[in-house]
């Protein structure tokens, strides 16, 4: 079992990472409850509370196992199942120095975090109890089973030697993917012509709190206090400036002005695309990862979902999902083993053979994350419905689905 | 000149423009106001306490216009706001004296378009 002595420095930072990945949904809450009209803000709250709940215990009772558990390469079975063998002492094959439910508890709300990622998509429009439903077979049948694939112990793309440090693949990419696939199911909101957010402070809070949260997404990933950690850290933040700035710039050339909304939006997207490659790169890399994250995400927004006319309601798609892509595809370019000894080289140092993991992982994931999804959507709207009726929908989720308002109008 | 004030229901709105738009009908101010009638509302519910206050979300759109608009204006809202149900809301027909165009001083008909 090699060396399974707990560091105290190391749980310390895991624990304090977990905390901080847990803020991300809520951050995300604000973010894009931010972005909704004012009669849909406790609808997307709500969407994401319930996640964080329903993924918990998911997680409890068999999704860690299902990602987790040394099975075969598609699927960890049930080794794991109620956290069976999960205890204080360390599982060598995932995090040598911390208790293995540190280890546990940290992944735990990045399953959390992924399906709540696609709430941006169907956004304003779904019933909750079809939400309810739609998190747990997602998170059962696609983000677990990929997530094995990815990280677990015997996955079959971890065994080709795949790079995703934090999630650019299990993460970003499933969520875009499937925030591609409901948006396009569901079909557009009734009313979509560009209606403005309903408060861009909320969504600026929540771009702050997920920015925050991001430190221990990916320097936790490090699953150790060490300097891997740090330039986890120093490059995440690198990458998310060199985005907003990117996003900025793009706006000020293609709209005539700065915006608020563009340069969070940008930070966002840098955020996710340099998720993959954060424990790989340098932080020079960092800003040209995060400059092509700002173009391209913005290209995608601005002129890839007009003319698909698709109603990716808060563009999880084009941000995380095309975010995803590009980290991943980025991390087969860019990686070093001067800054990672246990990661590989990209192509700019000299292997080829790295993109080409990249490229099949990212393509299989996509293929896999679309069918999936058709299906337990398909699936979803016969047993439940999946949207709204036309009259709650007008209405707004806050006052159909949960009889609450937002706001009060006096009181 | 007569001054139309409808109070409708607010997830009407969006059509009540769209059909005032069809009959260039352009100039409205649109408020939010809390109204009292026959429609018991949706009954909101705070931590079991249910809030069934009697005043319930409502749009007002006020629009001032020449006689030849009065009855086109009626009808677009009524297109727009009309679902059959306890609620829709009610328009409201003043006759208006004068309409002063601040910028220019207009008065008058002139004045409203
Ligand atoms: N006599 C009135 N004076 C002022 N406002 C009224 C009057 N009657 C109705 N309203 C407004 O119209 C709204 C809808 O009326 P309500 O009685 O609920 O349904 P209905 O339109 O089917 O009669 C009320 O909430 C109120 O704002």
């Amino acid at each position: 079992m090699g060396n399974t002595i707990i560091n105290a420095g190391d749980t310390a930072w895991v624990l304090m990472a977990t905390a901080l990945v847990m803020l991300m949904t809520p951050g995300l809450a604000f973010f894009y409850g931010g972005l909704v009209r004012r009669k849909n803000i406790l609808g997307v709250l709500m969407q994401c509370f319930a996640a964080l709940c329903v993924v918990s215990i998911q997680w409890v009772l068999f999704g860690f196992s299902l990602a987790f558990a040394p099975s075969h390469g598609f699927w960890g079975g049930f080794a794991f199942a109620g956290l069976k063998g999960v205890g204080f002492a360390p599982n060598p094959a995932y995090a040598p120095t911390i208790p293995f439910e540190a280890f546990m508890v940290f992944q735990m709300m990045f399953a959390v975090i992924t399906p709540a990622l696609i709430i941006g998509a169907f956004a304003e429009r779904m019933k909750f109890s079809s939400f309810l439903l739609f998190t747990l077979l997602w998170t059962t049948f696609v983000y677990d089973p990929i997530a094995h694939w990815v990280w677990g112990m015997g996955g079959w793309l971890r065994t080709l030697g795949v790079l995703d440090f934090a999630g650019g693949i299990v993460v970003h990419t499933t969520a875009g993917i499937a925030a591609l696939v409901t948006a396009l199911i569901i079909g557009k909101r009734k009313i979509d012509r560009a209606s403005p957010p309903h408060n861009l402070p909320f969504a600026a809070l929540g771009a702050a709190l997920l920015w925050f949260g991001w430190f221990g997404f990916n320097a936790g990933s490090a699953l150790a206090a060490n300097g891997l950690a740090v330039s986890t850290f120093v490059v995440t933040n690198t990458a998310a400036s060199s985005a907003g700035l990117t996003w900025m710039f793009m706006d000020w050339i293609f709209n005539g002005q700065t915006t608020v909304l563009g340069t969070i939006t940008g930070a966002v997207a840098g955020l996710a695309t340099i998720t993959p490659a954060s424990g790989f790169v340098s932080p020079a890399s960092a800003i040209i990862i995060g400059f092509f994250a700002g173009v391209f995400c913005f290209l995608a927004v601005s002129f890839l979902k007009p003319r698909f006319a698709y109603d990716d309601s808060l563009d999880a798609f084009g941000v995380h999902g095309i975010g995803g892509i590009l980290g991943v595809i980025a991390t087969g370019i860019f990686a070093s083993t001067l800054i990672n000894p246990h990661g590989a080289n990209g192509l700019l140092y000299g292997n080829t053979k790295q993109i080409l993991i990249q490229l099949l992982a990212v393509g299989v994931t996509i293929v896999y994350t679309f069918m999936a999804t058709f299906i337990i959507y398909k699936l979803i709207d016969v047993i439940l419905g999946v949207r709204v009726g036309e009259k709650e929908e007008f209405m707004g989720l806050d006052l159909s689905q949960h009889h609450e308002t937002g706001y009060t109008l006096m009181e | 000149m007569k001054l139309i004030v409808a109070i409708i229901q607010p997830y009407r709105l969006e059509h009540v423009k769209e059909e005032l738009y069809k009959m260039n009908v352009n100039l409205l101010t649109v408020s939010e106001v809390l109204g009292h009638g026959r429609q018991k509302g949706i009954t909101e519910i705070y931590r079991g306490i249910k809030e069934s206050g009697n005043l319930l979300r409502k749009i007002r759109i006020d629009i001032a216009v020449n006689e030849e608009f009065v009855e086109t204006t009626i009808k677009a809202i009524i297109k727009g706001a009309k679902t059959g149900e306890t609620g829709d809301g009610k328009i409201f027909v003043l006759d208006l004296k004068d309409c002063i165009r601040i910028r220019t001083e207009e008065r008058g008909p002139v004045a409203i378009g």
